[in-house]
């Protein structure tokens, strides 16, 4: 069981992610995203960008701190042997770049019950060195009950 | 108006792959022992690996990397991944309705006939005329 009054609760920011132009590659190859935007800076230069871009579901590999986060608070009750991933949710500022420096800070925003199973949603906003928003994400988690 | 659908072949192959680039190691993606053991029937996808396909059908049909502002899906069931060579297909379909401020596309993936995620929108600004 969940405790329902964790909704609301904030995890501290993990230390910042240096996004770099290989792990955007190695992510864009491994998801078949061919765009010379992804892989190429002079392609994404081109398109105004300052460096390549990261394909849009890229930010999943940041989130992960955030699930570890929750995972390892023992008053949350998360089991994740029994998780299911419901939901995902990815709305951008901007694209995120390689060389941006980003923090992510994890809320907990809803917890709720249904026939036995609970409903884990959670934020994890990403902001740039500058503070500035670059995309948040939100996560749905369905526990199964016992 | 209803896009052309788009098919990506999924072997167990780019499940470790996207295992490695993702960091998501959950081992139900990998063994069919601990898969099974937790009542699937086998190893499954990612569901963000699957969400990723989504992502890059809405890429490959805009021309645009930076064409998705806002994602959401909704994942209905599994996508099982026999230990063949021939893996198995998912197909993303997508229809352009009528939205504020833009048009929007609502996307499906089915696997096998099934729908195994719905729900995705994302608003469809790059349409002219639409």
């Amino acid at each position: 069981m969940l405790d329902p009054s964790y909704a609301g609760h904030a995890y501290p920011p993990a230390l910042p992610y240096l996004v770099g132009r290989e792990k955007i590659r190695e992510f864009a190859l491994a998801v078949g995203a061919a765009h010379p935007a992804y892989l190429d800076p002079e392609a994404a230069r081109a398109l105004g960008y300052p460096d390549v871009i990261a394909p849009p579901t890229f930010p999943i590999v940041l989130a992960g701190a955030g699930l570890e986060s929750m995972a390892a608070d023992p008053g949350l009750g998360l089991d994740f042997s029994r998780v299911v991933h419901g939901e995902q949710r990815f709305a951008y500022t901007r694209p995120m770049y390689a060389g941006d420096r980003i923090t992510c800070t994890t809320t907990i925003e809803q917890i709720t019950s249904r026939a036995g199973n609970d409903f884990l949603t959670s934020r994890t906003d990403m902001v740039d060195e500058h503070g500035e928003p670059v995309v948040s994400t939100w996560n749905k988690l369905v526990v199964r009950g016992e | 108006m209803e896009l052309a659908p788009r098919t990506y072949r999924i072997t167990r192959a780019e499940l470790v792959r996207y295992a490695g680039a993702s960091g998501d190691f959950n081992p139900i993606h990998w063994s069919d022992r601990i898969a099974t053991g937790v009542g699937l029937p086998g190893v499954i996808a990612h569901g963000m690996y699957t969400m990723a396909l989504v992502a890059r059908a809405v890429v490959e049909w805009t021309g645009d990397p930076a064409a998705i502002v806002d994602l959401r899906v909704r994942f209905t069931r599994p996508v099982p991944v026999p230990d063949t060579d021939e893996g198995t297909e998912l197909m993303v379909t997508a229809t352009v309705r009528d939205g504020e401020p833009y048009p929007e596309l609502v996307l499906t993936a089915t696997c096998a006939g099934e729908k195994v995620l719905g729900m995705a929108v994302a608003p469809w600004p790059t349409v002219p005329g639409v």
